[in-house]
């Protein structure tokens, strides 16, 4: 049995629609995850799954209860992780762990070595005792994920678990996921970067305009929607739309964006060394490797990050 | 995408530098004037309904308890000069505390107006006069008010609004400098506002003379600005016993209160700035 | 390190929870869980870790007033009539009313610009809501810490004026429970309320009906100095019958309106809670 089924899901507000008629499947175990950019309808979605928003129509199932009818029942199954953390700010790094734990009813002789070990395993044993304030961001998006998993949850819903955070943070969290990954957690994950997405996700929906657009794995994505490598190049503001036209000819696919213009090819340096020898000179160049970004580009014509 | 967005050519730099090392302060005063107008509605019904609740519930309401005249007048006459001085004051306490912080720690306003060619002298200043402006129309409005009620005496009364303003700014001033020195949530404005405010507001001589009160109480009243204020009101609105002596102390102390708290005010704005940036 | 996932005590409590909601009616059980104490206990550890001079200030604001306007206009004003007619100290006059309006000033705070703070900015309550709580658990919760806090400094206070001499009768003892019921008709009025506000301007719109009722409910003066109709209107208003409930209280006078006054707020209490139960979804789930 999957843990969430969503059928014909939902969601207006006035005459926009927010989540207009989505239809998915997450099963035990898996990593899940929902791409797409800001207000595609990912966090929508997330909070009808925990019930805590109606939806205007359709089916949604998690753990076989409706959320809006067994929304106690749902959510304490339930690990949420919002895009914004919403930690309480008048108590302790510890506190918060315990005290939240007690809102699903768990008693404190389960709550204390719990917190403890939260505390670990988000690296934050020495800030136990510290105000929320005093957190940086990164600590708290973690603290934040260690709350969600108080009460062991079957499913993990993360919002955006690492916008906001620089580099190493990011490569920090990362790894805590994966861990969780390892044990077994269901994870629902949204994003608006692909390389988390392709981090963490064994499986995906790409998601616009409230719509799926796409749904598989990244590779699988991946090679139904773009080419093994990307050539970008860039020549200037003024001539990248001048130099697309002969640019073409060259490949089965290109995309001209404002500031570079991307090549589709399987073999990447051959096709530069073929702008070279015909005098194009751009700017600059790179190859690399196909990235969801590509796919997102390929359905919607539009860039993931704007 | 062809035409230039920056050429240097359109702004005189030069000439923006020397207007902003002149009138930066008021620049940032307008700018802060136009901040309040969201809540404009709020502001003026407050203006207007806490005179006219007041000399309703005290001057009138109270005032039918107090049978015999307060310092040689009715109690309305005696207790409007001190209700509009303390309600100005009030305001502009309020301004002192939150606002000023939410400027360096929220809303950051100040810190956006320290990367133009404003000073953090002028951004001091310049909450002093968009305040002082805006404690002004209050004062008028209550005294205006005032008049339906006849609660003034007599007519050089008008002086209240200039005094009720200052009185104002004079608990501002020294708040502001303080305000613009805290970094954490700001709970010592409950402090302040429970401990410093509410009794320099209550044992001030708004609703009785002071000497009704123990003498081990009424030096509250000697430093609070509402007293200091309240005298000077009630010399102008009816005509209370004065000497020119005392007259112009209470004068000095408003005016010592604005301007040392400006003084110092322009070291801690200069210094948070600094730390913040 | 390793998360260990298979201690099953959680597991062992969601079961729990779920046997729980089987036994209530299908429309409270997406409400209400049952479990307001965690809740409470939240608001008694952020008690614990909070500022005790903050909650101490808070005690300080009526005595304040009393010694204002008790001492410095008690000299002006003289006595006035207490409730059974015999002439008291202007003092006396004034600290239960002064009772009254701390209880209702605290629960408004509470109810009002609290719990709207907690919702726009500290997303205290979408943390809540996250958990199996209901949102029924957590509005009972947080007006149990709101009467908790009038509570302490209704006990403050009170303490204060049996020092100063100014109640005369055991019965003063019962204006303890009665400002309870007091802040719990302005608690439940204030979140039914609260959960009607878009905006901040809304908020700022409080203070502007609360001081009228403040200064107008026969807190500092008796309101026959006003024409009938002036009367009518404050007599319809809370305030005025926490008022004068608490100080029938303070000298154990009572007539056939001590039972209004209870009834008004027992009346208020229940309108208030009915309305905060159909508008908890709109309250918290926003």
């Amino acid at each position: 049995m999957p843990v969430i089924r969503a059928a014909d899901l939902v969601k207006t507000y006035g005459d926009f629609d927010a989540v207009a008629g989505i239809a998915f499947e997450v099963e035990p175990g898996e990593s899940f995850g929902l791409l797409g950019p800001n207000g595609a309808g990912k966090s929508t979605t997330m909070r009808m799954i925990g019930g805590t928003l109606l939806r205007t129509a359709g089916v949604l199932e998690v753990l076989g209860l409706d959320p809006e009818t067994h929304g106690p029942e749902v959510r304490a199954s339930l690990g949420v992780v919002p895009q914004q953390d919403n930690l309480d700010e008048e108590l302790r790094a510890r506190d918060n762990l315990i005290v939240y734990g007690r809102y699903f009813g768990l008693p404190l002789s389960y709550l204390k070595p719990k917190a403890d070990e939260l505390l670990e395993f988000a690296q934050l044993t020495e800030k136990a005792n510290a105000k929320v304030s005093a957190l940086s961001g990164g600590m708290k998006r973690r603290l934040t994920i260690a709350r969600g998993l108080v009460n062991e949850p079957r499913v993990l819903l993360l919002d955006e678990p690492t916008t906001g955070l620089d580099p190493q943070a990011r490569h920090i969290l990362w790894d805590r996921l994966f861990r969780l990954k390892e044990q077994g957690v269901t994870l629902v994950v949204t994003t608006h970067f692909m390389d988390e997405a392709e981090q963490l996700c064994d499986r995906l929906i790409v998601m616009d305009h409230g719509a799926i657009v796409a749904e598989g794995s990244p590779q699988d994505l991946i090679r139904r929607y773009s080419s093994r490598e990307v050539v970008e190049l860039r020549f200037g503001s003024d001539r990248n739309a001048a130099v697309a036209g002969e640019l073409r000819a060259l490949v089965d696919r290109s995309e001209v964006l404002p500031d570079r213009v991307l090549l589709y090819a399987d073999d990447g340096e051959a096709l530069l060394e073929t702008i070279n020898r015909r005098g194009l000179n751009p700017l600059t160049s790179l190859v690399r490797r196909s990235s969801l970004e590509d796919v997102f580009l390929r359905l919607t014509g539009r860039s993931l990050v704007d | 995408m062809t035409r230039p967005i920056t050429t240097g050519s359109s702004v005189d730099h030069v000439d923006a530098a020397r207007r902003g090392r002149v009138l930066g302060w008021w620049f940032f005063a307008e700018g802060r004037l136009l901040r309040e107008r969201p809540f404009l509605g709020v502001t003026i019904a407050t203006a207007v309904g806490n005179p006219v609740l007041y000399l309703v519930a005290m001057g009138v309401g109270l005032g039918a308890l107090v049978q015999q005249p307060v310092d040689g007048v009715s109690y309305l006459h005696f207790v409007a000069p001190g209700l509009v001085v303390s309600t100005v004051a009030t305001t502009g306490a309020g301004w002192g505390t939150w606002p000023i912080m939410g400027g360096f720690k929220w809303e950051r306003t100040y810190l956006a107006a320290a990367a133009t060619a404003i000073t953090p002298v002028q951004i001091a200043l310049g909450e002093l006069v968009a305040l002082g402006l805006r404690l002004l129309v209050q004062a008028a409005v209550f005294w205006a008010i005032g008049l339906a009620f006849g609660a003034w005496p007599l007519a050089s009364a008008w002086w209240v609004v200039p005094i009720g303003a200052a009185a104002g700014l004079a608990f501002f001033a020294p708040l502001a400098a303080y305000s613009a020195t805290l970094e954490d949530e700001g709970i010592q404005f409950n402090f302040i506002n429970r401990l410093i405010v509410m009794p320099m507001f209550l044992f001030a001589g708004t609703f009785f003379p002071l000497t009704a009160m123990p003498p081990f109480l009424q030096w509250i009243g000697w430093i609070s600005p509402m007293w200091h204020g309240t005298q000077l009101a009630r010399i102008a609105s009816y005509g209370m016993a004065n000497e020119p002596l005392p007259t112009l102390g209470h004068a000095a102390f408003l005016a010592a209160c604005i301007a040392g708290g400006m003084a110092v005010a322009a070291r801690t704005f200069s210094r948070r700035m600094e730390k913040a940036s | 390190m390793s998360v260990d996932r298979t201690t099953g005590t959680a597991a062992r409590v969601v079961a729990a929870t779920g046997e729980r909601l089987r036994r209530r009616p299908a429309w409270l059980a997406a409400l209400y869980v049952g479990n307001a104490r965690a809740v409470i206990g939240r608001g008694f550890r952020v008690i614990r870790n909070a500022n005790w001079g903050i909650i101490a200030t808070g005690f300080f604001e009526p005595v304040f007033y009393l010694l204002a306007m008790g001492v410095g206009m008690g000299g002006l004003v003289g006595v006035v009539p207490g409730p059974d007619g015999r002439p008291i100290s202007y003092a006396m006059y004034l600290a239960p009313a002064l009772l009254a309006t701390s209880a209702m000033n605290g629960a408004i705070y509470d109810s009002v610009h609290n719990v709207f703070f907690k919702l726009r900015f500290g997303k205290l309550y979408e943390a809540m809501l996250a958990t199996s709580l209901g949102p029924m658990d957590v509005a009972l919760g947080e007006i149990f810490m709101a009467l908790f806090r009038g509570f302490l400094y209704g006990i403050g206070f009170l303490g204060v004026l049996a020092g100063m001499g100014l109640v005369t009768s055991w019965w003063a003892l019962a204006m303890l429970p009665v400002a309870l019921l007091i802040a719990l008709g302005f608690a439940s009025l204030g979140m039914a309320v609260t959960s009607f506000m878009k905006g901040f301007q809304q908020l700022d719109l409080v203070p502007l009906a609360l001081l009228p009722m403040f200064l107008f409910s026969a807190t500092l003066y008796p309101i026959t100095v006003y024409p009938g109709w002036i009367q009518a209107v404050i007599m319809a208003l809370p305030l005025w019958h926490g008022v004068e409930l608490m100080r029938q209280l303070s000298v154990g006078f009572f007539t056939p309106l001590t039972l209004v006054h209870i009834g008004y707020f027992v009346a208020m209490s229940a309108v208030g809670i009915v309305v905060v139960t159909l508008r908890l979804r709109a309250l918290f789930l926003r």
